[in-house]
């Protein structure tokens, strides 16, 4: 009973409750005809989707940068390698690797940069951090307009200049990775293994970058600081790999993204994309200045879980759409319990 | 001993003023906006904006940096309009009616903020951002789904169709533009809505007035240390709720203010980019986290909407695309509150490396001189 208690304790109540509330939505679904085995599968695809992008957040919690509100730094350097691969006339594999190829020293240099703004307003990254992400959106809604792409499948029709709103992956690498290897058991379930094995391989990189010297020094720094620099590691130079480790991540996994959803979303639409990341991130039981793999795997998979089934069920039940209040309250409540919280140090 | 201006100096502290100047004196004449039109703008837009921003200003003073939990005033202050126009009070007295009924869901609202914030010392703003986000989701709740269901709605015309939730768009017909109105006064040409100027001023003198009571002062010690003020006997953590409190009171005032200008409402996205403006406007205006006054206000909400008047127009002469020049000002606004929250961190930060610096040296010099003697 105490081992009981002490685990729920320690893995915080909101997350069993998020927990329960999941499960419950499972139990009821079949009752009010809603196929389990869509619902896994829907489940799946979005938690692949969105895994990589909740993983990049973890490099700058570990080495106490905080919840990296600005993700989407990350995300225009991967909307850069997505639209620059396209504008060369890149498809299928070689589309796809070649958008990651080229993302990432967009991401390289976009983190160095926002890892020295960072490095110079440490206490007060977080909300620094949102206003840089809103700020890269909308310079880069400029540039998307002004930049020289010239490929007619993303430009606009009539204009003959500047990128479309949403970019078609259809002839490019929609669902290239969602379709490698893919498993398809019975009528609706669809096991997505090639973007599954694709985070998992990303995971593991981590993971595997976590127990070197650098990693090591790395949540050293974010656990103390002062004790980290007593033991010769510079606190500034290992806060700026995880910025960058962050940004390139997010690049990834904004390209992942992509690739299953079937379209590139420019300007507006990634300002915000942050938020549900970190929420998810939290709800698997990370706090502000600690976060595993396993958080990532769990936070994603309850709250991409709950993002699946609660339309379709509590439509069911009630005859509305209450999920986009469900959405927002609990994303955001879950991110507020975090804030609150008096940050554990031990463990 | 003589006391020099030192430009350099002033760039560098109103850095975020000097480049919104520099960016508006540039693009006003490339718009090719007559100087009336953009005047007779202003002066609406300042009467529509700054009691909103004046919302910030005590949290400031209590050390809580820029309430992005001001949103939840608004929230209230739309509370308060949808019945205003459901009970078919209009006019002025609906206006009275609205913030009467929006009074008490602020004061909760403040109070449930504050208490938050009191749990989340050292990072009240990207938790106050957070709680508006939540907020935002109780309030669709709320609107959407009680109202006209467990809270009786009177008027058809407000609700939707299937009976319950109030519409998409909220007609505010009935006390559109009352306040403004109510002592229209021209002006050298111009339209001074002096009755909103006027409860503006009001605020004004309010503000100063509540600095020299005892609340203001222990609010400015908090600002200033809250360890010295705890031992000193101020109640810090109530003392702090009390600054959100007023500050979301002031922030439904203020939305209906904004929202009687407007004539109607977005029921459910009107609130959404209240924290935005009002926060870049302070901001633009020379304030910092720590330090906001009444000419910060002014400046700001003149300086950011004349940006806002006069960009689409200039990017669609500069680059044929009036849709430039939105991103544009946006770019330009979220890059204001990043470079003046920037500035402030690293300041504090250089602050405190020179008070260490200092530190060191007291405990050097002594032995130094010891050494001579």
């Amino acid at each position: 009973m105490r081992k009981i208690k002490e685990f729920a304790a320690d893995f915080g109540w909101p997350r069993i409750i998020i927990f329960l509330f999941l499960v419950s939505l499972f139990i009821v679904a079949p009752f009010v005809g809603v196929s389990i085995s869509r619902s896994l599968s829907d489940t799946l695809n979005r938690f692949g989707q969105n895994a990589i992008l909740v993983l990049a957040l973890v490099p700058m919690v570990q080495s106490g940068c905080g919840l990296n509100f600005g993700l989407p730094v990350g995300i225009i350097a991967g909307l850069l390698g997505a639209t620059v691969a396209m504008q060369l006339g890149l498809t299928g594999w070689l589309g796809f690797l070649g958008a990651v190829a080229i993302c990432i020293p967009f991401g390289l240099l976009l983190g160095w940069l926002y890892g020295q703004l960072l490095n110079k307003v440490k206490g007060e990254e977080m909300t620094i951090a949102m206003y840089v992400g809103f700020s890269i959106i909308t310079f880069f809604s400029i540039l998307w307009l002004l930049l020289p792409y010239s490929n007619p499948a993303m430009i606009w029709g009539y204009g003959g200049a500047g990128l479309r709103t949403t970019i078609t992956l259809d002839n490019y690498w929609s669902k290239i990775l969602n379709d490698f290897l893919a498993v398809r058991i019975g009528g609706s379930f669809v096991f997505p293994t090639g973007m599954i094995l694709f985070f998992a391989l990303c995971a593991f990189f981590v993971y595997l970058f976590f127990r070197t010297k650098t990693g090591t020094a790395m949540t050293a720094v974010g656990s103390n600081p002062d004790f980290a620099r007593a033991g010769g590691v510079s606190a500034d130079k290992m806060r700026t790999v995880s910025v960058m480790l962050s940004t390139v991540l997010g690049a990834v996994g904004i390209l992942v993204y992509q690739q299953s959803f079937g379209f590139i979303q420019l300007y507006q639409a990634p300002l915000y994309m942050a938020f549900p990341a970190v929420a998810a991130l939290l709800i698997g039981g990370a706090s502000v200045n600690k976060a595993s793999m396993v958080n990532v795997v769990v936070g994603t998979l309850l709250f991409q879980g709950i993002l699946t089934m609660t339309p379709s069920v509590i439509n069911s039940i009630l005859q509305t759409d209450m999920s986009e209040v469900i959405r927002i309250v609990l994303s955001n409540g879950m991110i507020l319990y975090a804030l609150t919280r008096k940050t554990k140090v031990s463990k | 001993m003589t006391k020099r201006f030192d430009f350099k100096r002033f760039v560098a502290d109103n850095v975020v003023v000097v480049i919104f100047l520099v960016l508006t004196a540039i693009a006003t004449p490339i718009s090719g906006l007559s100087a009336n039109y953009i005047i007779q703008d202003i002066i609406t837009r300042i009467g529509r904006n700054s009691f909103l921003v004046f919302s910030l200003l005590l949290p400031v003073m209590a050390g809580m940096g820029l309430n992005f939990g001001m949103v939840l005033g608004a929230m209230a202050g739309e509370i308060g309009l949808i019945f205003a126009v459901d009970w078919g009070i209009s006019g002025v007295w609906g206006l009275g009616f609205a913030s009467l009924v929006g009074l008490p869901i602020a004061v909760a609202l403040g109070w449930l903020c504050g208490s938050i914030l009191n749990r989340a010392k050292g990072r009240e703003m990207a938790t106050g951002y957070i709680i508006g986000f939540f907020m935002d989701g109780v309030y669709q709740f709320a609107v959407l789904y009680l109202m006209g269901s467990l809270i009786p709605m009177r008027s058809l015309a407000i609700t939707l169709s299937r009976g319950y939730g109030i519409r998409n768009t909220l007609n505010l017909d009935s006390v559109r533009q009352s306040l403004d109105n109510l002592a229209m006064v021209k002006v050298f040409g111009f339209n001074v809505p002096v009755a909103t100027y006027l409860v503006v001023a009001a605020l004004c003198v309010f503000i100063v007035w509540f600095r020299k009571t005892k609340l203001g002062q222990d609010m400015r010690a908090i600002g200033q240390d809250q360890g010295v003020s705890n031992a000193s006997g101020i109640p810090v953590e109530k003392t702090r709720i009390i600054a959100i409190v007023v500050s979301t009171v002031l922030a439904m005032v203020g939305q209906i203010i904004f929202l009687q200008n407007m004539g109607n409402m977005a029921t459910y996205n009107a609130h959404r980019q209240t924290g935005f403006f009002a926060v870049a406007a302070i901001l633009v205006g020379g304030a910092s986290v720590t330090k906001a006054t009444i000419p910060n206000v002014f400046v700001g909400v003149v300086l950011l909407h004349l940006m806002y008047i006069v960009m689409p127009r200039a990017g669609a002469e500069l680059f044929g695309s009036a849709q430039i020049g939105e991103y544009f000002r946006d770019a330009f606004s979220y890059g204001a509150i990043a470079l003046a929250l920037v500035l402030h961190a690293w300041r504090k930060r250089r602050g405190v490396e020179i008070d260490r610096a200092g530190l060191r040296r007291n405990t050097v010099s002594p032995d130094a001189k010891g050494g001579k003697a």
